[in-house]
């Protein structure tokens, strides 16, 4: 009971902030909306025991993303973009694109629903840690992903690097 | 039944009790942390300091927050009032948040969490949206270049300070607070001895992480008049000062578990050192008695009752830290010791990081902002890094070669030392290619 509670209370606040981040005018409260929707669902992962991803979760993008995000816009000046007015000419496209992924998912959860049965969950106590398992899979069985997702992470930042400068 | 009905109680209330006292508390304690701050400065310049209020200025925090509460709550005409009214609570909560899951002794813990060292980490991270949007939400430029500074040194260090705090949780193998001092037990040394460079490193990272000097360049009074907060007044500037006090336990207290040994006595697995065990007692003891004999020496009669009754509450807490001692008491009380000595060690460990950041603030001149970026970037983060490394180096020496300790991590500090100085000495080259304005 309390887990749905919880639960619906995190989703809510996920969806509503993510709606809020793309119909507000003022950029800073769009970042601010978008911000509280990745905490909503990093709330989520705490409630499903995945603690470790909840941290990370905060930390890359709440802390880090985010705080990038918000410099970049302080530098702005928003004047200009709070008294255009909005407009999108894509419009149609985007509810035609929405509609169609809605009914998709309706009819995937209506068909599915039937056929599904998920067993009792695992009482929490029963759980590996799972900063732990995360850290074996990623240094074993995950292996050379993870290290071609350091090599690209390596090349952007000097690229980065070299981009910016202008004497190297 | 009746037993799980306990444990469940038990389970709910104690964190919340645990909850409540810090928030209750905390307050309280930044006000005093601002008074001893005012002390040491004042001892370290050689003069006494707020000696007005109460004997030797002690309810001088009492006063400044009456202040503070009652003072006029400016909002400026073109400020984004929403923003500008909740930025500092971010700050706050943040910071609040992150004393969730330290353990302040064995008995004083919220919620030991599986990953409760990264979660003080990234909870008191997200402090910064309260300085950024307080600074950019003021409209106005000095507050507007605090905050970019403000966010830009958080970023930078919180590199530092993450990769010295890798090192550590190497050794401890765990996230959790509790298994960290733990493991600090079973080595039988604090982590600030085997990695010194890891530690040196956190003490720098930490003190630029909370803005204090010689990093306080987002509060730079000559350049910035007070950074993001010079449109603050009253109670919320007030949130600010609380939210960088909290800040100040938070690291320190990260310090204290993860390189101090959190709540463990000073040569914990000695019996040769058992006498420390009376060494609380003494002190509070010692405290009180100074206090006895200064009371009668206050110019006013009020202020003699009040040095008393201090000396009166520093006795009752010798009498209580020592009771654990007295054999009856213990058999009856097992958990008593460590938990009232180890709250007294690690909140003497913390008193004494934070003595140390005072110390280095009155000691040393601020830095220059590209300065404070270089140290940063191009002499800590690799520093940082090439210490995992030797970490690792020494731990893989030690546990599938059969090392000792000493040789293994003595070897591989000494190599981290090496490089620090390699590291510092091109530092050097560059600053002197360094022409500055007007010299050339």
């Amino acid at each position: 009971m309390l887990d749905h509670i919880v639960f619906y209370f995190f989703a809510a606040l996920a969806v509503v902030s993510a709606i809020l981040v793309v119909t507000r005018r003022n950029v800073v409260q769009s970042a601010i909306f978008l911000i509280t929707a990745l905490l909503a669902t990093a709330g989520i992962f705490l409630q499903l025991h995945a603690e470790f991803l909840f941290i990370v979760q905060v930390i890359l993008y709440a802390g880090g993303i985010m705080v990038l995000f918000v410099f970049v816009i302080m530098l702005i000046n928003m004047d200009v973009s709070l008294h255009q007015i909005q407009f999108n000419r894509q419009w149609w496209l985007g509810l035609l694109l929405a509609l169609v992924l809605g009914a998709e998912l309706t009819i995937a959860i209506a068909i599915g629903r039937s056929h599904l049965s998920f067993g009792e969950p695992a009482p929490a106590s029963a759980l590996e840690p799972s900063t732990q398992l995360v850290g074996k899979v990623l240094f074993s069985e995950y292996m050379l992903p993870f290290e071609i997702a350091s090599v690209l992470l390596l090349v952007a930042m000097i690229g980065a690097v070299v981009m910016a400068k202008k004497k190297i | 039944m009746l037993m799980n009905v306990l444990h469940f109680v038990i389970s709910i209330w104690v964190p919340l009790v645990c909850a409540l006292i810090i928030v209750a508390v905390l307050p309280l304690v930044a006000g005093y942390i601002v008074l001893m701050e005012r002390k040491v400065m004042a001892d370290m310049q050689a003069r006494l300091g707020p000696m007005r209020v109460g004997p030797h200025g002690l309810l001088q925090p009492i006063a400044d927050a009456l202040k503070l509460l009652i003072k006029e709550d400016i909002i400026p005409d073109e400020a984004d009032k929403v923003i500008f009214w909740f930025a500092p609570l971010i700050s706050v909560t943040a910071a609040m948040l992150a004393m969730s899951a330290l353990a302040i002794g064995p008995w004083f813990q919220i919620a030991d969490l599986n990953v409760g060292l990264l979660f003080i980490v990234g909870i008191s991270a997200l402090g910064i949206f309260g300085i950024v949007l307080g600074g950019w939400s003021s409209n106005s430029h000095y507050s507007l270049l605090g905050a970019l500074r403000s966010a830009a040194q958080l970023v930078s260090y919180e590199t530092a300070a993450g990769m010295a705090i890798v090192g550590g949780l190497l050794l401890a193998g765990t996230l959790s607070t509790r298994e960290i001092i733990q493991a600090q037990n079973d080595y039988g040394t604090w982590f600030a001895f085997a990695a010194p460079v890891g530690f040196f490193v956190y003490i720098v990272a930490s003190i630029a992480e909370t803005n204090r000097a010689p990093f306080d360049l987002p509060e730079a009074e000559s350049e910035l008049v007070a950074g993001y907060m010079t449109e603050y007044s009253g109670f919320r500037w007030a949130l600010y000062f609380l939210a960088e006090y909290t800040n100040m336990v938070v690291v320190a207290s990260i310090a204290t578990t993860l390189f101090l040994g959190g709540w463990l006595r000073p040569f914990a697995g000695t019996p040769a050192f058992n006498f420390l065990d009376y060494l609380p007692s003494v002190l509070m003891l010692g405290v009180g008695g100074y206090c006895f004999y200064r009371a009668p020496k206050q110019p006013v009669k009020v202020q003699n009752l009040f040095m008393l009754a201090v000396g009166l509450l520093m006795i009752l807490a010798a009498i209580i830290l020592a009771a654990p001692l007295i054999p009856a008491v213990a058999n009856l009380l097992p958990g008593l010791k460590p938990g009232l000595h180890g709250a007294f060690w690690f909140l003497l460990k913390v008193g004494l990081y934070i003595y140390l950041f005072m110390w280095l603030r009155f000691t040393f001149p601020r830095y220059r902002f590209d300065q404070l970026m270089r140290l940063g970037w191009q002499f800590l983060i690799p520093l940082s890094i090439v210490n995992v490394m030797g970490i690792g180096v020494a731990l893989v020496l030690h546990r599938h070669w059969g090392w000792g300790h000493l040789p293994a991590f003595g070897l591989t500090t000494l190599l981290t030392l090496l490089v620090a100085g390699w590291l510092g000495w091109e530092e050097e080259k560059k600053d002197k290619e360094h022409v500055f304005v007007g010299e050339a």
